[in-house]
């Protein structure tokens, strides 16, 4: 009688405590005002995403239109534990770093629409922007595809010698195909200034993870490229912010790379076109029921006494925000067909910025 | 001016670059202790060290990944790919986005990827690739194809200085076989320019890398029946020298386009349609092509011969030409 073989995954990465008291944030270097200031950038990274659907449903968008909702917090934690020489390659799922680093929500809804004044100027669109002034490198479609450019960057900085660190990230779909080894590969080999960032939002389009990866978390991969990997609740804000500052400030002391796998969600289908049928419904109401912008809301009126007013203030600040955005971006014209062979290749005047002197 | 091997100008031009420009550095397989598996950077760990040198792991894609990381923050790197066929490893990276980034995001990829290719020493189907079609058909890349000592020279400086990604082919056959006077001092030749290998009348031969030595030899045969061979040396296919194609299709009136790599959809097509499109009435004789054959480049040196182009070949099509 044949017996069929049971074994259960070991989970080998560093499990993450959630935080909890205003003291321990304030270990973390955060100040009540960074704070607030974090929720700002949630509800802004949140408004953003609404109003895009919004333009969509107004057929103002083309093509397809993705989200992060769920993964806000993974994204806004992350960015804030950069500093601003750092450099990184958000994806389509992390808006909230776009947010966090400085860029303008006018410019985001102009690059939905694909409008002149999008940072890619109608030449792609979605999230498939960056503004490098910003330290940001725009993402391709091809995932997990800017990891190895997240590590050349690392490379340039740990040959140069310079204290940055660069950010590259990767859902746990991705985490897949080769690009994701050869990158831990090379940046665990010469102890590069990397931090890998997995947004394990559980779904590669509708594909759930036990078909995605064998082990408990993406993250125990990151003990056979000779570095450590944590796994952080990526619906705690506080939480990923103090690991990604851990693995960000050890990177930047010459300590190598870290692994940091977010735990998130995903709270709508892959894209606008997905009813996202194959996910369970209990999941659904799991996800609402642990929404990353609700938990810090109430972890901040309970542990940093946010008052009503304050709270007012804040969303009606980002409302307004918003809505000037969206005016501001609906004026922005439509690109000139001229403009289209523009720029497949590069003059030396290109070269005449900052980073690339 | 010295004479130097091919390889050695490569050299040459690299380490002229280096010394110059502390934002150069090589990165590849084997390319620090061992120079390289063609030694083109040997003793260049020595002098530059294990970071501007860098021995990566065998992975093409954190290779050329890297590189163009690298490049954004403003580095000037050049990757070797240890043979030009493990470029296909890489692929996703030059097209995807070396290609594509300036483009869609104004953010210059100045990179070289340095590509040992061609046959001719029984490689194999995987040791002895000519890629540069596939890469010239992809909008942001350039592709240079140096023939000669000293333009293996001045090309990688220029390819180095541009602000794109460039695809730098080095023919294997020519390395230690081709030697040439080359400059001492640093100088650039022109991506996007030709070279007249040789002056003619009656034919044109357009073509670049190491057929230009067949097509070289193939001309002096044709000597002897006193037709006289212009050989058009393209030096780069991306972009290419239409107005020096053209000139010479005008002078001759018969055109050759030979080169090493498969025959449908190689370069040498769109040259062809090109003349075609703009040279018509100046022809006194239908296009013609001389290239490999389309299967996968073989072992065994009888098929491998059969597979490259050689001069005998060249030499009945430039008869015909000739006689037509
Ligand atoms: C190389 C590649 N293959 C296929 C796709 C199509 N695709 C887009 S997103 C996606 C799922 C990605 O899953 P994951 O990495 O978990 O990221 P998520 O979308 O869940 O954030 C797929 C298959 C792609 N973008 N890139
Ligand atoms: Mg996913």
């Amino acid at each position: 009688m044949s017996q069929s073989l049971s074994f259960r995954a070991m989970a080998i990465a560093r499990e993450a405590e959630p935080v909890g008291s205003l003291s321990e944030v304030k270990e973390a270097g955060l100040d009540r005002e960074d704070l607030l200031g974090i929720y700002r950038n949630l509800l802004i990274t949140r408004g953003v995403e609404e109003r895009g659907h919004i333009l969509y449903r107004q057929g103002k968008i083309p093509g397809s239109f993705y989200t992060g909702r769920g993964n806000e917090a993974a994204a806004v934690g992350v960015a804030t534990a950069m500093r601003s020489d750092d450099v990184g390659t958000p994806l389509h799922r992390d808006m909230g770093v776009h947010i966090v680093r400085g860029v303008e929500p006018w410019r985001i809804f102009a690059q939905y629409m694909g409008r002149e004044d999008g940072p890619t100027r109608g030449k792609d669109g979605n999230v498939h922007m960056a503004d490098m002034r910003l330290g940001l490198i725009a993402m391709v479609s091809h995932l997990p595809a800017m990891l190895p450019v997240a590590v050349g960057a690392a490379l340039a900085f740990r040959i140069r010698e310079e204290r940055r660190v660069a950010l590259g990230w990767f859902g746990e779909g991705s985490s897949a195909r080769g690009d994701v080894h050869e990158s831990m590969t090379f940046a665990g080999t010469r102890k590069l200034p990397v931090v890998f960032v997995c947004d394990n939002n559980q779904w590669a389009y509708s594909t759930p993870t036990h078909l995605e990866y064998a082990t408990e978390h993406v993250a125990d991969r990151a003990q056979s490229y000779g570095f450590e990997g944590v796994v952080v609740d990526g619906t705690d804000v506080l939480a990923v912010y103090r690991e990604a500052k851990r693995a960000i400030e050890k990177a930047r002391e010459g300590g190598g790379p870290t692994l940091v796998e977010c735990l998130t969600l995903r709270m709508e289908g892959h894209a606008v076109h997905d009813d996202a049928f194959y996910v369970p419904k209990p999941m659904f109401e799991a996800w609402a029921a642990s929404d990353p912008l609700e938990r810090f809301r109430t972890w901040l009126r309970e542990n940093a006494s946010m008052t009503d007013d304050e709270e007012d203030e804040i969303g009606a600040g980002v409302k307004k925000l918003l809505n000037d955005a969206l005016q501001r971006a609906e004026d922005s014209p439509m690109p000139d067909p001229s403009e289209l062979l523009d720029g497949v290749y590069a003059t030396p005047e290109d070269l005449d910025t900052p980073h690339h002197k | 001016m010295a004479e130097l091997t091919y390889l050695q100008a490569i050299s040459d031009g690299l380490r002229t670059e280096m010394r110059r420009d502390k934002r150069v550095f090589v990165i590849g397989e084997d390319v620090g202790v061992y120079g390289g598996a063609f030694k083109v950077t040997l003793g260049f760990q020595e002098e530059f060290g294990p970071w501007r040198v860098i021995d990566a792991p065998l992975a093409e894609t954190a290779i050329v990944g890297g590189a163009t990381g690298a490049a954004m923050m403003g580095m000037r790197p050049v990757a070797e790919m240890q043979f030009s066929d493990f470029v296909s490893c890489a692929w996703d990276h030059l097209v995807t986005i070396a290609a594509k980034q300036r483009w869609r995001v104004g953010t210059p990829v100045p990179i070289v990827v340095r590509l040992p290719s061609g046959g001719g020493f029984s490689g194999g189907p995987f040791h002895s690739q000519n890629p540069e079609s596939s890469f010239a058909h992809i909008p942001g890349l350039k592709c240079v194809c140096p023939a000669t000592p000293e333009d293996a020279k001045g090309l990688l400086i220029s390819a180095i200085e541009d602000p794109n990604p460039v695809l730098y082919f080095e023919h294997k056959h020519l390395y230690r076989r081709i030697k040439g006077e080359v400059p001492e001092e640093r100088y650039t030749t022109p991506i996007g320019k030709a070279r007249i290998h040789q002056e003619g009348d009656d034919v044109s031969v357009v073509t670049w890398g190491a057929m230009v030595y067949t097509a070289e030899e193939a001309a002096k045969q044709l000597d002897g029946d006193g037709v006289s061979v212009e050989i058009v040396d393209l030096r780069s296919v991306m972009p290419w020298d239409k107005p020096a194609v053209i000139e010479s299709v005008r002078k001759t009136s018969k055109v050759l386009v030979l080169h090493e790599d498969t025959r449908t959809g190689g370069f040498g097509a769109e040259i062809a349609a090109t003349i075609a499109e703009e040279a018509f009435e100046d022809l006194d004789a239908p296009v013609k092509r001389i290239a490999a054959p389309d299967t996968p480049v073989p072992f065994s040196p009888p098929l491998e011969k059969a597979f490259i182009p050689q001069v005998d070949d060249v030499v009945a099509g430039l008869r015909e030409l000739a006689e037509y």
